[in-house]
């Protein structure tokens, strides 16, 4: 695993387009595009994305959402709100399935 | 947070050819291009200047605060102050130069023994725009300065001051404990005698810097967010805020090399390279003196020690015209003035 993760790779993100012009290019546009302000503001977007790296646990999001996040002025209790919002979904999403665990076991009882 | 400057601390990184050293090698060895290179790739080398608009005045490199990015490596023992007959010597200038602009600057300029004097003499001149940039906290060093609001509004100088957040914990950790409060106060204090309130003449502008290594973000976006912020908590009132980036030298240098974010931050600075921002740079219309009656094509490079190329390189010299034919002296730490939306002592320049 040693050279997973390197934080300098992310550097290189930008050359995925290199092996795959369009895909990438395609990719990167939409993803700037998403980023924008728009209905929701940029602040916004960078607090769910920083959630969102967190669930995916993306090294890399991880690290270029708390740049972002404190470029934008976002405050540390802001971040680790937005981390918790992510990991209470996570855990709900897993703590619903406990109903079909009672299903079953309800239905395997006698 | 250290209480002395990296002078009195003997660091490597209070020596200009050391940090030019350090700035000229290992990443812009391989993996980065130059600032000289990148200027080239856009037809811009030699950088040359326009037309004088800005005269900034370094007062001396004394200040009551240490705060740990400080471009300047002030602090209170820093001892280089103008004396006046440099103070005349710039005088003379003022009254001559075709600058709209005058802006003091520092260390903490109001520390300079002859501060007030000098302010009296050059707000005679007439000049359009009169900066004093005021780290605030020094209205509340010390009693002597506590009239400095008043002081500012009779001579109608424009202030400018550092606010890097509008919370306490990160103000405290880039500037030094307690400067937030102190800093709030003085605030109040500018508000009371009319500065930045709305539609007042009295200007109040607040300079942002980030709090580590990375770059500052929309302007615009950032001076929304200080109102909301600074109103609804303190109710306190501003004009303008200015997103400044911070240039790799001196402290922050010094704390990109110790906290391993040098070459982050580097590769940052040249990701975010924006043509349109180098024909705006501020050494195209500014020239910075020295303490000591030295001119430079900015602050940053005053401290770099690196002098303008002209035969005239001192205000007891002073000849506009010869001075503006000249090349702009550059290296790597000029990439934070190109970054993004680009960066000047007036914020935003694209
Ligand atoms: S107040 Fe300004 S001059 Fe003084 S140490 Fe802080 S940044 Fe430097
Ligand atoms: S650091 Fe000074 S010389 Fe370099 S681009 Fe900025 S203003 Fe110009």
């Amino acid at each position: 695993m040693a050279d997973y993760y390197e934080q300098k790779d992310l550097r290189n993100f930008g050359k995925i387009t290199e092996w795959s012009e369009e895909l990438g290019e395609k990719f990167f546009d939409y993803y700037s595009k998403v980023f924008e302000e728009g209905k929701l503001t940029g602040r916004e977007k960078s607090l769910i994305a920083l959630a969102v790296a967190h669930v995916v646990k993306c090294p890399y999001c991880i690290d270029a959402y708390t740049k972002d996040g404190l470029q934008r002025g976002i405050t540390k209790e802001e971040m680790m709100e937005a981390v918790h919002t992510g990991a209470a979904m996570e855990a709900g999403a897993n703590l619903v399935h406990a109903t079909q665990m009672m299903k079953k076991y309800k239905k395997l009882s006698h | 947070m250290s209480k002395k400057s990296l002078k009195a601390r003997e660091n490597l990184m209070a020596k200009a050819n050391e940090q030019l050293k350090f700035l000229s090698n290992g990443v812009f060895e391989d993996d980065l291009p130059t600032f000289k290179t990148k200027l080239s790739e856009e037809n811009q080398f030699p950088l040359k200047p326009n037309k004088l608009e800005i005269l900034q005045i370094n007062l001396g490199y004394m200040c009551n605060q240490v705060c740990a990015h400080c471009h300047v490596d002030a602090g209170p023992d820093r001892k280089e102050i103008m004396t006046k007959s440099t103070m005349k010597s710039c005088l003379k200038v003022i009254q001559e130069t075709e600058a709209h602009t005058l802006d003091l600057t520092g260390g903490a300029p109001e520390m300079n023994p002859h501060f007030r004097w000098f302010v009296e003499e050059a707000s005679k001149a007439g000049i359009k725009d009169f900066i004093v940039r005021s780290n605030l906290t020094i209205i509340e060093a010390n009693k002597r300065y506590k009239d400095l609001p008043d002081f500012f509004k009779k001579h109608k100088v424009h202030v400018v001051s550092s606010m890097p957040h509008w919370t306490e914990d990160k103000t405290d950790h880039q500037r030094g404990k307690g400067v937030f409060n102190k800093s709030i106060k003085a605030l109040k204090k500018l508000n009371e005698v009319g500065y930045g309130m709305p539609n007042s003449s009295l200007k109040l502008d607040l300079v942002y810097n980030p709090s580590g290594a990375f770059l500052p973000t929309n302007q615009e976006v950032m001076q929304r967010d200080f109102k909301e912020k600074l109103i609804a908590n303190f109710d306190i009132h501003f004009h303008q805020l200015f997103a400044i980036t911070n240039l790799p030298i001196s402290r922050f240098l010094d704390y990109l090399i110790a906290s391993e974010n040098y070459e982050d931050y580097m590769f940052s600075l040249v990701e975010a390279f924006n043509p349109a921002a180098v024909i705006n740079v501020m050494c195209r219309n500014t020239l910075s003196v020295s303490w000591d009656g030295f001119l430079y094509d900015c602050d940053f490079n005053q401290m770099l020690e690196m002098k303008i190329d002209s035969k005239i390189q001192h205000i007891n010299n002073y000849n506009e015209t010869k001075i503006q034919d000249r090349a702009i002296k550059i290296h790597q730490h000029c990439y934070g003035c190109t970054a993004g939306a680009g960066s000047s002592c007036q914020g935003n320049i694209t």
